[in-house]
């Protein structure tokens, strides 16, 4: 009966209106009606909100707003993804440039003190054209190699604009001037906590989950404690392990300089690796159930040990979840890493708790933008690596 | 009555159903036929508006189905589908009250109508009102569909391949069952099936429909004997055309006088299990009797002048 | 079955004696401070701790419960059909957005105290609560909703009697989640300064006090397991009712 129902589409004019544009159209008019950027004397004053026309010359404020609008417009009525896809893309482009533009129109010649940051109105907009892309990507459904290819673009497109200094007068990028060897440095840490932790769990829990799926009472057991400590709070997770390092560094001789200590990295990654286990031992053991039964028995039949069946049939078929359970940590750690920062861990938890202790909303935002960004990133690609294989799997 | 003028189905281009119109005759079982594909289940779902015409009229006891909002038109007509479609989260009792319940019944009414219908189904009350429909079995499970659909009622009952998912043993006791109570409270049937031995075995009328025609709407013997299409040929299959004309009559309809040995057919038996059970036993005649008295004898003869192609 | 409720009555009780007389523990939480450290948290009352923090957790995923419903409901009417892809979507990438970056996001806007807490939780609840709904609603056996339509129950009676009721359990799962991770999220709210069991374990890691980190660590702990493991009873009581599977664990 849907299908039905979009025959008369064609006929009806009102029916050209796309719903999704709607709320992409309120959201962006409320956008252009509040503050587009943000100054501030200094870094911790409140700041005065600044609309469009104050932020930018007359002649780019116009020519913006004239911008928006079309693709707002674009928005509304139903055309094919790819168009809406382009618009949105544009108007994103766009509004990078403008906000650039408007801290570079708004920051006093030679005042090192004053901070421009994007208002709420800048936000809006762009969680409007980001509700258009998104809405597009789905509809266009694209292939994993595509989409890893389009993120690689827009990494690449803000990288270029990093570069290129349009954006350092906006007060993020000060905040980043100001101190970019700690930013690398916790960045190197919260990589290391994050996927160093991964690693591990995956090394131990693969083979776990294996043993879990061929020893039956095992597995209550084992997923049951691994449920229990996914429910300890990350902070306490964290304090807890510092006694119990503190003392392994103070009395097993060597270990203080391997690194262990109870303060630091070591307890940050053990917490993260016990986090990480339970995903990737219960993905391990669900893949390996769900297996086709008559592929196993096929393989039995033909003479295949179990050792051969395993690694030629099993796990290849287990794979796609398995990886599915690898993704889930991988987030999920890049996000809880920053926690670390509260036991001396580093990562990029140390900008969010430092910014949140001085209310100094840009280094919160320091931390927690790399932090976001890196979270999507590795979900993107890791759910094309995934969908990838399924793909294979399925074709052969 | 309904009345079904015209009507025409059409999913973006493709049509489904094309330009039928029939006559259902009111208290009579009427079968629509067909294979997969052939919009048998479409045509029907057009009676109670599950789907809507493209075009044409529908009519039942002469007002249009168009003038009655679609859910409350669905309360009148009787429901049943293959797989019985029974709200798993609700008992057996709250499944057969569902109409009555969204008509607004009082609730010693509801629960009496339960009972009853149960009764009529051969399930004890006290026994199956309060279970779960996953504990039932596939059978009991049906019968309770066919109880939801007729729980306030109606004049009508449609049902989608009722017996698709029940085993041979169990769907022949279902089938007559549900020939019973149609006798019993007069309602207007409507089934769908593929299967032409159900149809024949149930039909009053039975429509034939292939990609979305009606190639033929007439009684079962005349089907048989008179096929209006190859297609329809096909589907009888011509070497079972006897057996199958033999499956419409009753034994008690062809009683001779005199006596014969062995062991009695009765009366309501069709001929066709008399010809079988004539054959099997080597006999030329059989005791009838009807209610345990013998009225006569059957004999090999006359079904196999039944079962000859009418002249 | 006995034993396991037997055991999860003793986990009650030593919960409730650990909130009301945590004196009682003095000897155990001694083996974790230093000797010139307080073993059992003395800059707040445990129990007043525990029930701000719960009142927080469940006033917020009440919330993103009504919420994330009603949105799923909306985007699986053939109104809000046009919204369901990007929907999914959303939820998809909305979770990957780290709690702690949500909670930090929300204090400029909110200020310090509860209401960051608040809302950084029901943000972060939404998502799972959102998806299950969808999943439970998109995933109804097909020959029960056609039997709905078929006896003549309106959009809103299907929704209410047969769509919402069969979809519960994968909903509850939903919420299961979604109070489990704002259990543990709460904690951090204690950073932006809204009361919770946080404040006692980023006490003891402040002065270097396990004691209070542990304490702080079991009650958070102890919680969810409860709340996780009553949930999920609940879950499993409703699906064996109906017959149907049991529904995925998260």
């Amino acid at each position: 009966m849907s299908l039905a129902a979009s025959a008369d589409i064609e006929k009806k004019p009102w029916h050209r209106l796309d719903k999704l544009g709607v709320l992409v159209a309120i959201i962006g008019l409320a956008g252009l009606a509040l503050p587009f950027a943000l100054f501030r004397a200094n870094r911790i004053v409140p700041g005065e909100g600044i609309g469009i026309v104050g932020s930018l010359d007359d002649g780019w404020s116009i020519l913006l707003i004239a911008a928006i609008g079309a693709a707002l417009a674009t928005a509304l009525v139903r055309f094919r993804p790819i168009v809406k896809l382009a618009a949105g893309f544009l108007a994103l482009a766009v509004l990078a440039f403008a906000i650039g533009a408007a801290a570079s129109h708004l920051t006093p010649a030679d005042n090192n003190y004053a901070r421009v940051a994007p208002g709420a109105g800048f936000w809006l907009l762009l969680l409007a054209f980001s509700l258009m892309v998104t809405d597009a990507l789905t509809r266009l459904r694209l292939r994993p190699v595509w989409r890893v290819a389009l993120l690689a673009i827009v990494l690449g497109a803000i990288g270029l604009i990093l570069w290129s200094g349009l954006w350092s007068n906006l007060s993020l990028l000060k905040e980043y001037a100001s101190r970019a060897p700690a930013f690398w440095q916790e960045a190197r840490t919260h990589l290391v906590l994050a996927f160093g932790s991964v690693t591990i769990a995956t090394l131990a829990g693969i083979p776990l989950g294996i043993l879990c799926y061929r020893v039956k009472p095992l597995r209550a057991a084992v997923l049951n404690t691994l449920n229990i400590v996914q429910t300890i709070p990350s902070i306490a997770l964290f304090g807890l392990l510092i006694a119990p390092l503190a003392w392994v560094a103070a009395n097993i001789p060597g270990a203080s300089n391997i690194g262990i200590s109870g303060i630091g990295i070591a307890p940050a990654l053990i917490a993260l690796f016990a986090y990480s286990l339970l995903p990737i031992v219960s993905n391990t053991v669900v893949g390996l159930l769900g297996v086709n039964g008559q592929v196993v028995d096929a393989a039995r039949g033909m003479g295949m040990t179990d050792r051969q069946r395993l690694l030629n049939i099993e796990l290849p078929l287990a794979l796609p979840v398995i990886l599915t359970g690898i993704r889930i940590v991988l987030v999920q750690n890049i996000g809880l890493a920053t926690i670390a920062a509260l036991i001396g861990g580093g990562g990029f938890g140390v900008f969010v708790f430092q910014g949140i202790g001085q209310t100094a909303m840009d280094l919160v935002l320091l931390g927690a933008v790399p932090t976001v960004g890196l979270a999507f990133a590795a979900a993107v690609i890791l759910d094309a690596i995934v969908e990838q294989i399924s793909i294979k799997g399925r074709g052969a | 009555m309904i009345e079904i003028e015209d009507i025409v189905k059409s999913y973006n281009g493709t049509t489904v159903v094309d330009h039928i119109s029939l006559t259902i005759p009111p208290r009579t079982m009427s079968v629509i036929v067909g294979t997969s594909g052939s919009g048998k289940t479409t045509l029907m779902r057009m009676i109670n508006r599950l789907v809507e015409p493209t075009a044409g009229t529908i009519r039942i006891d002469g007002e249009d189905i168009r003038d009655v909002p679609a859910h409350e038109l669905r309360r009148r007509i009787g429901y049943a589908i293959q797989g019985h479609g029974l709200f798993p989260h609700w008992t057996v009792a709250q499944n057969i009250a569902t109409v009555p319940k969204l008509l607004g019944w009082e609730k010693s009414k509801i629960e009496a109508r339960v009972d009853e219908l149960l009764g009529l189904f051969q399930l004890d009350p006290a026994q199956f009102r309060n279970r779960m429909p996953h504990e039932l079995s596939g059978g009991q499970q049906q019968r309770i569909g066919v109880a939801r659909a007729l729980a306030a009622g109606p004049n009508i009952l449609l049902m989608d391949e009722p017996f698709g998912a029940l085993d041979p043993l169990i769907r022949a006791k279902a089938q007559e069952d549900l020939l019973a109570i149609q006798r019993k409270l007069g309602t207007t049937i409507v089934l769908v099936t593929h299967d032409m031995e159900e149809a024949i075995h149930l039909g009053d009328r039975i429509a034939v429909m292939d990609k979305g025609k009606l190639l033929q709407y007439a009684e079962p013997a005349e089907i048989i004997v008179n096929p209006a299409t190859p297609f329809v040929a096909d589907l009888i299959g011509t070497s079972d055309r006897p057996f199958r004309l033999l499956s419409l009559t009753r034994v008690g309809d062809h009683v001779e006088t005199g006596t014969a040995t062995g062991s009695p057919i009765a009366a309501d038996a069709s001929l066709r299990d008399a010809y079988s059970d004539l054959l099997w036993s080597g006999r030329t005649a059989a005791p009838v009797t009807r209610d345990g008295q013998a009225i006569g004898i059957i004999t090999l003869a006359a079904c196999a002048r039944m079962a000859a192609r009418p002249q | 079955m006995k034993i396991g409720l037997l055991i999860r009555l003793a986990v009650f009780l030593v919960l409730v004696a650990l909130l009301i007389q945590p004196d009682l523990f003095q000897g155990f939480f001694a083996l974790f401070a230093r000797p010139t450290q307080p073993a059992i948290y003395n800059q707040g009352n445990l129990l007043d701790i525990t029930i701000s923090h719960l009142t927080i957790v469940a006033i917020a995923i009440a919330l993103s419960t009504v919420v994330a419903v009603g949105l799923a409901i909306l985007v699986t009417r053939p109104f809000g059909a046009e919204f369901l892809p990007v929907s999914r979507t959303i939820a998809n990438v909305g979770q990957t957005f780290p709690p702690v970056a949500v909670l930090a996001l929300a204090v400029p806007i909110l200020g310090f105290g509860t209401a960051p807490t608040l809302i950084a939780l029901f943000l972060y609840g939404l998502l799972p609560i959102f998806e299950n709904t969808l999943t439970g609603l998109t995933t109804l056996p097909p020959n029960v909703i056609e039997a709905a339509r078929g006896v003549g129950m309106t959009g809103r009676q299907r929704l209410m009697r047969v769509e919402l009721p069969l979809a519960l359990p994968v909903i509850l799962a939903g919420i299961r989640l979604s109070t489990v991770i704002a259990l543990a999220t709460a904690t951090i709210g204690s950073t932006v300064a809204a009361r919770t069991l946080g404040e006692v374990i980023i006490a003891g890691l402040q002065s270097g006090n396990t004691a209070f980190v542990l304490q702080g660590g079991l009650i958070v702990g102890i919680l969810a397991v409860l709340i996780y493991d009553a949930l999920a009873g609940l879950e499993r009581w409703l699906t064996a009712r109906t017959g149907q599977k049991q529904a995925a664990a998260n």
